[in-house]
């Protein structure tokens, strides 16, 4: 049983700064206290996750890139002068990272105002709504990259990269997810509840980006008057960004600076509304 | 009030485009004292607690907690604070102790603190044996306890409990009610909100009545109830029809006389000459009983109506 001195020590240790000290280290320091407890926690499903980025990266190279690329390097011939493992590999990765961004995007966040209600928890403490939200989109994104790490590596097994600077299809994929799941984090946080909305997102906003964004073909193949769901979805940004690094596939510096501002415009709007979202929704 | 007011509310109102969750009420809280907020679901309680936490702007008034603005200095005064929510919610994926832990880096202390720190609330909440399983796997109790554990990490010197029983049985309550007598013992302020009125009787120094957001009363426990009630109710049930029925022949019996759905209440200071006297009229309740007036009586009075719908 606690005597009356343990408790005096339970209540007041004389260990702690005082609370003022406290708030100003969590101002300072929020979004990172975030995203370190975000890591801790996600040591229940990391190997899982792990080794998930390991082998589908494997199975989508193995069918895509050797079973219909020797199909389509022997019938159709070469896209961009390099066979069809090495042109579609860059673009999975990228196309991978944006699947995990809805995923992390959608249902994690519907659960930590609702479900699980961890936002909640958090905002209990010296946390402000703008960190809590910085600091989810800071965590996810280090499941982005750690997964798109995982997917250069075995790209780089099947001697599909062309370049010195393939890594950088790294970051591009980071940079891409953030884009996207951004802003659908700020979709998610002005949901009160989940009927059927997230998987219509995955159905007729995330699919049709997917398949036609020039992942497994070039957006030219496709009828012009589909071009522009290429143009809107930042997969095929992400997408045309990942080839000029993984393969060095030719574009001018004006594509180039234009496919990067479009996916940082994303992500900038992405992040606004989202912080918005959070704080609107944790102080009503 | 030996001291300047750890919290003081003037005037706070919240309003929901035409709703006044809260209209208006004003209080102090002093430093180590047990403060409830004590009124039915829906009577302004949560979203006092939250003002008070500065997770909620008010719409007007003045606040101060530990002296300053929760609205503009949000962040220290959850610094101060320890927050057990009306809803738990703790990571149930995670281990007891991963709970703690995390919560405490959310207030950026440090591991060493937090190593140290952790088996010593583990031990306050019963929950040492329980420190690697998960939180799924705690009863209902045990969870709360780690709520409060959690509560506790930084020390705070107010801990608002938000309905910190409900849902809980009796021996799970009694456990908890020993926890907090604990704590308030070695001076932290508690600040409850129920609408249990045994609760607010067991837990609190002093307490508010708030209904529809007003405060309705304001007072000790005991001294709200010798000021809106008697001594002793006599509880007696006729059968549903028959209670209004009845009601006018015992109108001169007690000091007042209150009928319920399901039975009428006789305020009365001897409650045993009460039911001699119904006896010796004539009327045979189907059941009845003497007890003492508790804070139940005093909402009724106040309000007319009880406080668990």
């Amino acid at each position: 049983m606690t005597d009356l001195c343990e408790l005096t020590r339970l209540a007041d240790s004389g260990r702690l700064p005082p609370p003022a000290a406290v708030a100003a280290r969590v101002r300072a320091r929020g979004i990172w206290l975030y995203v370190e407890t975000w890591l801790l926690a996600s040591r229940t499903w990391v190997v899982s996750l792990l080794i998930v980025a390991v082998l589908e990266p494997i199975v989508y190279l193995l069918a895509l890139g050797w079973g219909l690329g020797s199909l389509v390097d022997r019938q159709v011939g070469v896209a961009d002068g390099v066979p069809y493992l090495v042109f579609v590999g860059p673009a999975l990765i990228v196309a991978t990272g944006v699947m995990a961004a809805h995923q992390e995007s959608t249902y994690p966040v519907m659960a930590g105002f609702k479900w699980r209600r961890l936002f909640l928890a958090a905002q209990a403490t010296p946390l402000m709504p703008r960190q809590i939200a910085l600091g989810h989109l800071a965590s996810v994104m280090c499941r982005y990259l750690a997964q798109a790490t995982l997917f250069w590596l075995v790209l780089l097994a099947f001697g599909a990269t062309r370049s010195a600077w393939s890594w950088l299809v790294v970051p591009i994929t980071g940079l891409t997810a953030w884009a996207f799941g951004a802003c659908v984090t700020a979709y998610a946080a002005g949901l009160e509840d989940e009927g059927y909305e997230f998987a219509l997102l995955q159905r007729f906003v995330v699919m049709p980006m997917f398949l036609f964004a020039g992942t497994f073909f070039p957006l030219s193949e496709l009828p012009a008057y589909l071009h522009w769901v290429g143009w809107i979805s930042p997969i095929w940004h992400g997408t045309e960004l990942a080839r000029v690094a993984s393969y060095g596939a030719p574009m001018t510096g004006a594509a180039l600076a234009l496919h990067l501002s479009v996916l940082l415009g994303y992500a900038a709007v992405g992040t606004i509304v989202t912080t918005r979202r959070f704080t609107r929704r944790l102080t009503r | 009030m030996p001291s300047d007011p750890i919290i003081r509310a003037q005037g706070l109102t919240k309003t929901y485009g035409e709703v006044h969750a809260v209209a208006g009420i004003s209080f102090d809280i002093a430093a180590g004292e047990s403060f409830g907020l004590l009124g039915p679901n829906g009577a302004g309680k949560s979203t006092t607690m939250r003002m008070i936490g500065g997770t909620l702007g008010r719409s007007g008034g003045h606040l101060a907690v530990a002296g300053l603005d929760p609205e503009v200095e949000g962040s220290t005064v959850r610094a101060h604070l320890g927050v057990v929510p009306q809803q738990d919610n703790l990571d149930e994926e995670l281990s007891v102790r991963d709970n703690l832990y995390i919560y405490g880096r959310y207030f950026g202390l440090p591991r060493s603190y937090l190593r140290a720190k952790i088996p010593e609330l583990l031990d306050f909440a019963q929950l040492s044996e329980k420190s690697s399983a998960k939180v799924d796997r705690l009863s209902g109790g045990m969870k709360r306890r780690l709520t409060i554990a959690r509560a506790l990490i930084n020390e705070p010197r107010i801990l608002l409990l938000d309905e910190p029983t409900t849902g809980l049985d009796p021996q799970a309550r009694h456990t908890l009610w020993d926890k907090l007598f604990r704590l308030k013992e070695v001076g932290v302020t508690l600040v409850v909100t129920t609408h249990f009125m045994d609760e607010a009787e067991q837990l609190c120094d002093r307490l508010i009545v708030i209904d529809q957001g007003r405060i309705k009363a304001e007072g000790t426990p005991r001294g709200l109830i010798a000021e809106h009630s008697t001594r002793e109710v006599v509880e007696v049930r006729f059968g549903a029809d028959r209670n209004a029925q009845v009601e006018p022949r015992l109108r001169d019996l007690a000091e007042r006389v209150e009928v319920l759905p399901d039975r009428l209440l006789l305020y009365t200071e001897d409650g045993e000459a009460v039911l001699e006297q119904i006896a010796a009229a004539g009327l045979h309740p189907v059941t009845s009983l003497v007890r003492r007036s508790s804070l139940e009586d005093v909402f009724l009075r106040l309000t007319g109506r009880s406080l668990v719908d």
